[in-house]
């Protein structure tokens, strides 16, 4: 066995944490960094973060992550971190001449209390921004929520630096996207696209971490949303924010500081969170529903009615986000599975109503759990009590799924060991689609190898 | 596509390259990365500056003490807790990621795919995590009784003061099990390196030594600096049984707990990761009186260099008889693979940057394929490991590795081993080296490229300039590498294969090269209409 320690005597924790469902929040900023066009993310710490949060995202995506770093040494954690990042910033924009460095911090910084936006003050009063370049900041205290926590900070800090409110309206609305894959950003796109919507989808990571092979390397490639296009956000009709976890900040930060109104909704996952998105983006954009997102929307419903019985009553397993777990599950309660287990290692009271009231009818004998010590020891003690027919999670999930012999579909972050989460999406009524041919193939490939060969079916 | 450089005169004077390099570097910078780099001359003696701090800004690919500490030599071991007393990313970036195997039989622990963490929340930081430090191993013991627990500070843990010491010293006397902290924070000295001392101090200090060991078998070896990354470890486990080389000890690959604590009962000690275990080795010396050797098990040649050291340093026919045996026959299966393979790699460049010990290593399992090292260089190395030992007592320690402690160790008048002093002398009279390491440098070609602590846009520039045919390196660096048209073998994680040391490493390793260096698909990187004039259709779709 894998995990031969794991025993179904569930120990109530307080202090020890094993096997995770988060990592900390830099990795989430460096994300949302990169998901903006000619921008180096920069960690404000000791570089070991540094190191592993681009190292974490290069094995997600096989593509390269580029982010710098202020190398804390021991006197800079004594005696403060500004020369540091005075001295990065410098050299920074000399040899890598990005338009725009968005730093973050670390528990090292956020610890000894330096002042980011003081430090990048001070950096611009002497000169150490170049004309026309940018140094955008966010705080990223790592013992404090998760990797998502991260994202929301970062995202929040680029609309406050950038979006400006003039006296021109202008015809587009704000697509907040969450933390999501290059090819869910595409898909979001698409889908844009075919309700004729203007928008500026921020941040927007298809074309920087999914770029094609070419022969020459760019350091900034050509996606990620652009300046203009997040100041104007400023002048938009409306935000439209998904997954709350995520870009809850930024959507009031617009607000705030443009009077830019907002609705918040879950990403659109499954059937009905993506009618719901639908739905209000036809709302806030004053535009009907095109006959091709009909179609696609009767496609996904022709699967569902299609495979049915081999949905119904199955037992789920999930962890990951909270953006992404609360309309999974309600996909899979959509579906007649019975989704059992979810835990999220990301705090946030909104999680355990939000599950209690999608759960507590439909699937009353649901456990759920978040924040500190929910982790995936936990889920799969719950799954060494009484066992289930699928686990969802990310890559760290095959561990359990070996030893429990129970079919796994990978979503959420990180995937290391396969491919496709960047190129194909799980967004929309075509990413349900996506989603549920997943889970079919490995119910189904489970089934083929072990059950018994008179039962062995040519056509399921 | 990248053109191939001429080097049929031998390597091209790399003084252009860096002075195109400085060049874009503002002036302090340029200064101090100019001591960095340098055209080697193995016949001269020359000093590289190595193991100084990091530059803000520059896109290091370099980590931190605590990956070095918990992350690289304690991590192998695999029934140990190591809890991370930090918030939550330092315990799940180094859950797994490193390709540390073990064999562990049904019954036995086995905590290596697990992440242990006392995830700090901000209540930790203000009032201090000590308290939920300790709860932490009260629950790991109620959930998974350990033999032992190393506790792993991270960044805040040394700022807040929580003493993870006094916590273990505490613990142990609660838990009546072996528990040790280390003082690993990610800020000490200027990388990997420091943990690395740091792990080594803390495992002399508290693990080696504490069991005896019936002794069994003629000859019994430790083997350090092994982490038995794609299983490297297990391939030599298997040439040591063959050969009735009895292996007490690996730091730390496919190890346990016990087995370190016994290491002391060795006769000789085996260095293959010199950087990281060198102070283990030097320590146990001292303390012991077991001698130590460098090896290199990585390359056909140098394995069976490595194995007649061994047989050297016994000096029995019975064993010598048996290790010549094993070289002619495993020889004879690498020449069978070699000869296939060398007509398509000889003449062939490779460059590599690696950590503190591969990028010297490798290059010997290259020379047996024909492929040239054009230039090279390490993370986090020193410079003994540039230029060998000898410098040694020249070497300055700085300020920012000033606070890594030296810890005294003196001669164990029981334990300690007159007659492996006496063997040693006698075995160095007839030439026989000891606790010596010749570094990198002296073995690599006249005018080849050495740089320390390569960063982004020297890489850029060095592949530029040489057009290697394969660069080794790591994850951070593949596929920005792979973009440029360069295939990238990752020398850390093996790319996910392996094992590639002793002899049927050799073989995995040439032919992962003859894999890497005849691969199709760089051919078909550009479009077939890319090479033909633009055709402006007349036939549209109308709108």
């Amino acid at each position: 066995m894998l995990l031969r320690h794991t025993t179904d005597k569930v120990l109530e924790r307080k202090a020890l944490t094993v096997n995770p469902a988060k990592t900390c929040q830099p990795v989430g900023a460096m994300y949302a960094a990169l998901g903006v066009h000619g921008c180096l993310p920069h960690s404000h710490g000791s570089q070991g973060c540094c190191s592993y949060h681009r190292s974490a995202l290069t094995r997600h995506y096989k593509e390269p992550v580029m982010a710098a770093t202020s190398s804390f040494t021991e006197g800079s954690s004594v005696f403060g971190g500004q020369a540091n990042l005075l001295q990065g910033i410098t050299t920074i924009f000399k040899v890598y001449e990005p338009d725009i460095i968005a730093v973050h911090s670390t528990c090292l910084s956020e610890t000894i209390g330096d002042d980011l936006g003081q430090i990048v003050a001070k950096a611009r009063a002497e000169g150490k921004v170049p004309e026309g370049k940018h140094v955008i900041q966010a705080p990223t205290p790592s013992y404090v929520g998760s990797h998502v926590t991260g994202y929301a900070n970062m995202l929040e800090g680029i609309v406050k630096y950038f979006a400006n409110k003039t006296d021109k309206l202008v015809n587009q609305i704000n697509l907040l996207s969450g933390w999501v894959e290059p090819s869910d950003m595409r898909e979001l796109k698409r889908m844009m696209k075919m309700m004729k919507v203007n928008n500026v989808l921020l941040p927007d990571t298809s074309d920087v971490l999914d770029t094609p092979m070419t022969g020459k390397y760019e350091m900034y490639p050509k996606g990620g949303t652009t300046i203009p296009e997040i100041v104007s956000m400023g002048d938009s009709l409306h935000t439209l924010a998904l997954g709350e976890w995520a870009t809850d900040k930024a959507a009031k930060a617009l607000d705030n500081q443009c009077k830019v109104n907002f609705t918040i909704e879950d990403l659109p996952i499954g059937l009905q969170a993506t009618d719901r998105f639908i739905s209000t983006l036809s709302k806030v954009a004053g535009v009907s529903v095109v006959e091709e997102i009909n179609d696609e929307r009767g496609r996904l419903v022709d699967l569902i009615t299609d495979m049915h019985q081999y949905f119904y009553g199955k037992r789920v397993a999930l962890f990951g986000d909270p953006d992404q777990l609360i309309p999974l599950t309600e996909f899979l309660l959509d579906l007649d599975m019975k989704p059992v287990y979810i835990v999220s290692g990301t705090p946030g009271k909104a999680f355990e109503k939000r599950m209690s009231s999608l759960l507590s009818e439909r699937c009353p004998e649901a456990k759920f759990k978040n924040g500190p010590s929910a982790d995936t020891f936990l889920m799969h003690q719950w799954i060494k009590e009484e066992g289930v027919d699928l686990i969802i999670g990310n890559t760290y999930g095959k561990y359990i799924a070996r030893d429990e012999k129970t079919p796994f579909v990978r979503m959420g972050f990180p995937i290391i060991d396969r491919v496709g989460h960047s190129y194909f999406s799980t967004l929309g009524y075509m990413g349900g689609i996506r989603i549920l041919e997943k889970i079919l193939s490995a119910v189904m490939d489970h089934e083929d190898a072990t059950c018994a060969e008179e039962k062995f079916e040519l056509v399921m | 596509m990248v053109k191939k450089k001429d080097l049929s005169n031998g390597l091209p004077d790399p003084t252009p390259l860096v002075e195109e390099i400085l060049a874009k570097y503002p002036t302090k910078i340029a200064k101090k990365r100019k001591k960095s780099m340098l055209a080697n001359d193995p016949n001269e003696d020359q000093e590289i500056q190595a193991n100084v701090r990091t530059i803000p800004g520059i896109i290091t690919q370099r980590g931190c003490t605590y990956a070095g500490c918990k992350g690289v030599v304690l991590g192998p071991t695999r029934d140990i807790i190591n809890l991370v007393h930090g918030p939550i990313g330092c315990s799940f970036y180094a859950w797994l990621t490193r390709r540390n195997q073990t064999h562990a039989e049904e019954g036995e622990d086995n905590f290596i795919p697990y992440s242990f963490s006392t995830d700090m929340q901000d209540e930790n930081i203000v009032f201090g995590g000590e308290a939920k430090l300790k709860d932490a191993i009260r629950e790991a013991m109620t959930l998974f009784n350990p033999k032992a627990i190393g506790i792993f500070s991270t960044c805040p843990v040394g700022l807040i003061g929580d003493d993870v010491h006094a916590v273990a010293r505490e613990m142990k006397a609660e838990t009546g099990i072996n528990i040790f902290g280390f003082s690993c924070e990610g800020y000490r000295g200027v990388s990997q390196s420091a943990g690395h001392h740091i792990a080594n101090n803390g495992v002399f200090k508290h693990v080696v030594g504490l069991n005896d060991r019936e002794r069994s078998g003629k000859y019994q070896i430790n083997l350090l600096g092994e982490y038995n990354i794609g299983g490297d470890a297990f391939e030599l486990e298997r040439l040591f049984e063959e050969a009735g080389i009895t292996l007490l000890s690996t730091f730390s690959g496919n190890s346990t707990i016990k087995s370190m604590e016994y290491s002391h009962t060795a006769d000789f000690n085996l260095v293959m990761c010199h950087r990281s275990i060198n102070y283990i080795a030097e320590m146990m010396e001292v303390k012991y009186g077991i001698p130590w050797t460098k090896v290199n098990f990585i390359g056909a040649d140098s394995s069976a260099k490595a194995l007649r050291k061994v047989a050297d340093f016994y000096d029995d026919p019975e064993l010598t008889a048996k290790v010549e045996e094993i070289i002619a026959r495993e020889m004879k299966k690498v020449k069978k693979v070699i000869d296939a393979i060398k007509p398509k790699t000889e003449g062939k460049t490779a460059m590599m940057f690696v950590g503190g010990s591969r990028a010297h290593h490798y290059q010997d399992l290259f020379k047996e394929l024909g492929v040239t090292t054009v230039s090279a260089g390490y993370e986090f190395a020193h410079r003994d490991d540039y230029e060998g030992r000898k410098v040694i007592p020249n070497i300055k320690i700085d300020a920012d590795s000033r606070n890594i402690e030296e810890i005294e160790v003196k001669k164990d008048e029981a334990l300690f081993r007159d007659d492996l002093v006496a063997k040693k002398a006698e075995k160095e009279k007839a030439g026989y080296a000891f606790s010596d390491y010749e570094g990198m440098m002296p073995e690599m070609d006249k005018n080849s490229l050495v740089l320390d602590d390569v960063n982004h846009w020297e890489t850029e520039k060095l592949i530029e300039f040489y057009k290697p045919d394969v660069f080794c390196a790591g994850i951070k660096e593949k596929y920005v590498v792979q973009k440029l048209g360069v295939p990238l073998k990752q020398l850390h994680s093996y790319d996910y294969g392996g094992p590639y040391a002793g002899f049927e490493g050799a073989i995995n390793f040439y032919k992962e090269m003859d894999r890497m260096l005849g691969t199709s698909i760089w051919k078909l990187v550009d479009a077939p209409w890319k090479a033909e004039p633009e055709i402006v259709g007349s036939f549209t779709i109308n709108e």
